[in-house]
């Protein structure tokens, strides 16, 4: 549904993307994450073909961006980043603008926008004047807008910034449900979002790509620096012990009372924690707790996204 | 086309919606009415030889509210959509910028054009009271004289237009807009009556341009193609100057 090769965007001498290849099939909800700053909505907006690359190529359902955008552009709905609208218009109205903007046809007019106020749950609103909407609201009649043509493909930058709990969660669940006959690129700093809809994950930092995904696989091939938590009423040598285990980078040690709280930094994978109970069971250390933490999408995602690789 | 007829509705629409439109509309009929009721009661006074629709026209301050006019109903149509970001929305629509750029030209020509209507009823009233004095002059005489008055609104409009496409905000479009059409009214008018100008040449050159000049041939019913070619082709060349800024404005994306 997208293809994207090469795809460069500098603003004269500042390389906002750089040389990004990426391909989104048919069905796929994917999250586009990366800190701020990273090129996310600079990519989507070349997509959109409302910004030209400085190189490179982007296509859409097989039209280029550039040369084909019009028919590019009919098979997506855009939400771009801050929801832009006229706040002069009434709901209803805009939506009925961009329906007709966007080539639905006068027949099915109504039917489509009331689809999508029902969709957002925005029905009650539609006469209400965009300016004095809240901006949760002004978010859901830009999510309306964006699908309101019953696009294939939906590009959505940060769709879910300014809503309350619930919207997140309905606006989530909306999002899931559109994926099961459509595309879905959507942009995120929201790390348990990504887990919960996207089936892939592309992370971006400083322009390139570093990551590209499903969120399981890259936290199973996270070479994590883990760190395990142990609480023991250990004697003397015990941190030392520890450290001769293998896997085992480093230990620190501090006190609650009788007990010892060891923190062990571990090797990336390393799994000690079978040797470190049989060594307890050895010295006869009382053990009440000893657990390992694994590593989290946000570990993940700052490892890749604070180096400068 | 249909994006064309769409985003020409929401023109108006939006140049409707404004308080400022039904300002323009009250004060611009108002002025006419004025104008024609105070040359209509001149002429009571003192039969004279000329004819009220070049005495209605043939007038300073009748023309510089065209100045204001064009400025006020086209500050918004490029300026705003770039200040609110709502231009993102609108090129990532299936839409081409020579539609977007032809909807905001001819919705703010539309409006002008209704905008002159009322003012004809002037001449309308003065023909059935006077029973078709010869100082009502024909139809053709009046409505070649309305044709050079949209012609003119329409060039002022075309720089409207082009002047909102080059900035973000409408009060500077408004002033560009203001400065340019002014200008252009004025140096034929200083040229004639400051400068007293006697070479005939010179003379031919700035008759060329001077609206004034044009008002009163037309409303001689003296309907010259030059002078049309001149405004189409002036507003065409403004109208295509606003397009190739919108778009390369729109490539910067500032
Ligand atoms: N018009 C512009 N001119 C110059 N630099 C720009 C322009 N637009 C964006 N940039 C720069 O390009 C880089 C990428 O910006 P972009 O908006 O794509 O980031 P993002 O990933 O969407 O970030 P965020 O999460 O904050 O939305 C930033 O460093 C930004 O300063
Ligand atoms: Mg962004």
């Amino acid at each position: 549904m997208i293809k994207v090769e090469q795809l460069t965007k500098k603003y004269g001498s500042f390389t906002a993307v750089d040389g990004i290849s990426f391909q989104v099939d048919k069905g796929e909800i994917v999250g586009f994450l990366g800190p701020n700053g990273a090129g996310k909505s600079t990519t989507m907006k070349m997509l959109t073909s409302y910004l030209p690359a400085s190189s490179g190529r982007a296509s859409i359902a097989g039209f280029d961006v550039f040369d084909q955008s019009i028919e590019a552009r009919r098979r997506m709905g855009y939400l771009p980043e801050n929801t832009p609208l006229y706040p002069d218009m009434k709901v209803g109205e805009y939506l009925r603008y961009r329906a007709a903007l966007k080539g639905v046809p006068r027949s099915k007019m109504r039917e489509r926008v009331g689809d999508v106020l029902d969709l957002c749950q925005i029905a009650d609103r539609e006469n209400q004047l965009i300016g004095s909407l809240s901006k949760g609201y002004r978010q859901r009649v830009g999510l309306a807008d964006a699908l309101v043509h019953d696009p294939d493909l939906l590009i959505l930058d940060e769709p879910t910034i300014g809503l309350d709990p619930n919207q997140i969660r309905t606006v989530r669940e909306l999002i899931k449900s559109l994926a099961q006959k459509r595309t879905v690129l959507i942009s995120t700093h929201i790390l348990p979002e990504v887990e919960m809809m996207c089936s892939r994950v592309i992370v971006i930092h400083r322009g390139s790509i570093r990551a590209s995904d499903t969120a399981e696989n890259l936290l199973k091939n996270h070479r994590s620096v883990g760190e395990l938590r142990l609480e023991a009423r250990a004697g003397e040598g015990a941190a030392n012990a520890l450290r001769s285990i293998a896997g085992v980078k480093d230990v620190t040690e501090s006190r609650d009372g009788d007990w010892n709280i060891f923190k062990l930094r571990l090797d990336a994978n390393a799994k000690p924690g079978e040797e470190i109970m049989k060594l307890a069971r050895e010295r006869n250390w009382p053990v009440r707790d000893l657990h390992q933490k694994s590593a989290t999408l946000e570990d993940v995602f700052a490892d890749l996204t604070t180096s400068d690789k | 086309m249909r994006t064309f007829f769409v985003q020409l509705v929401r023109e108006l629409r939006s140049i409707f919606h404004t308080p400022v439109a039904y300002v323009v509309i009250a004060f611009f009929a108002g002025l006419m009415g004025f104008n024609f009721q105070m040359f209509v009661s001149l002429l009571n006074k003192q039969p004279a030889e000329v004819m009220i629709l070049d005495v209605v026209f043939y007038n300073g301050l009748f023309i510089f509210v065209f100045a204001f006019i064009a400025a006020l109903i086209t500050m918004r149509s490029f300026a705003e959509e770039f200040r609110l970001g709502t231009v993102e929305m609108l090129m990532t629509a299936p839409v081409k910028d020579w539609h977007v750029v032809l909807a905001k030209f001819f919705g703010a020509s539309i409006f002008f054009a209704i905008l002159l209507m009322p003012t004809a009823a002037c001449f309308w009233v003065f023909d059935i009271v006077t029973h078709g004095a010869p100082a009502a002059r024909s139809v053709g005489a009046i409505a070649s004289a309305y044709i050079l008055l949209l012609m003119l609104g329409m060039l002022f409009i075309s720089i409207g237009v082009f002047a909102s496409s080059l900035v973000r905000d409408q009060v500077n479009a408004a002033v560009i807009t203001l400065a340019v059409t002014i200008l252009y009214l004025f140096i034929p008018m200083a040229a004639e009556r400051l400068l007293n100008i006697t070479d005939p040449r010179v003379k031919e050159v700035y008759e060329f341009f001077d609206p004034l000049q044009h008002i009163v041939d037309f409303s001689k019913g003296v309907v010259d193609t030059r002078r049309i070619v001149w405004y189409l082709s002036a507003t065409g060349l403004f109208v295509f100057l606003t397009h190739h800024i919108f778009h390369s404005r729109k490539l910067k994306a500032s």
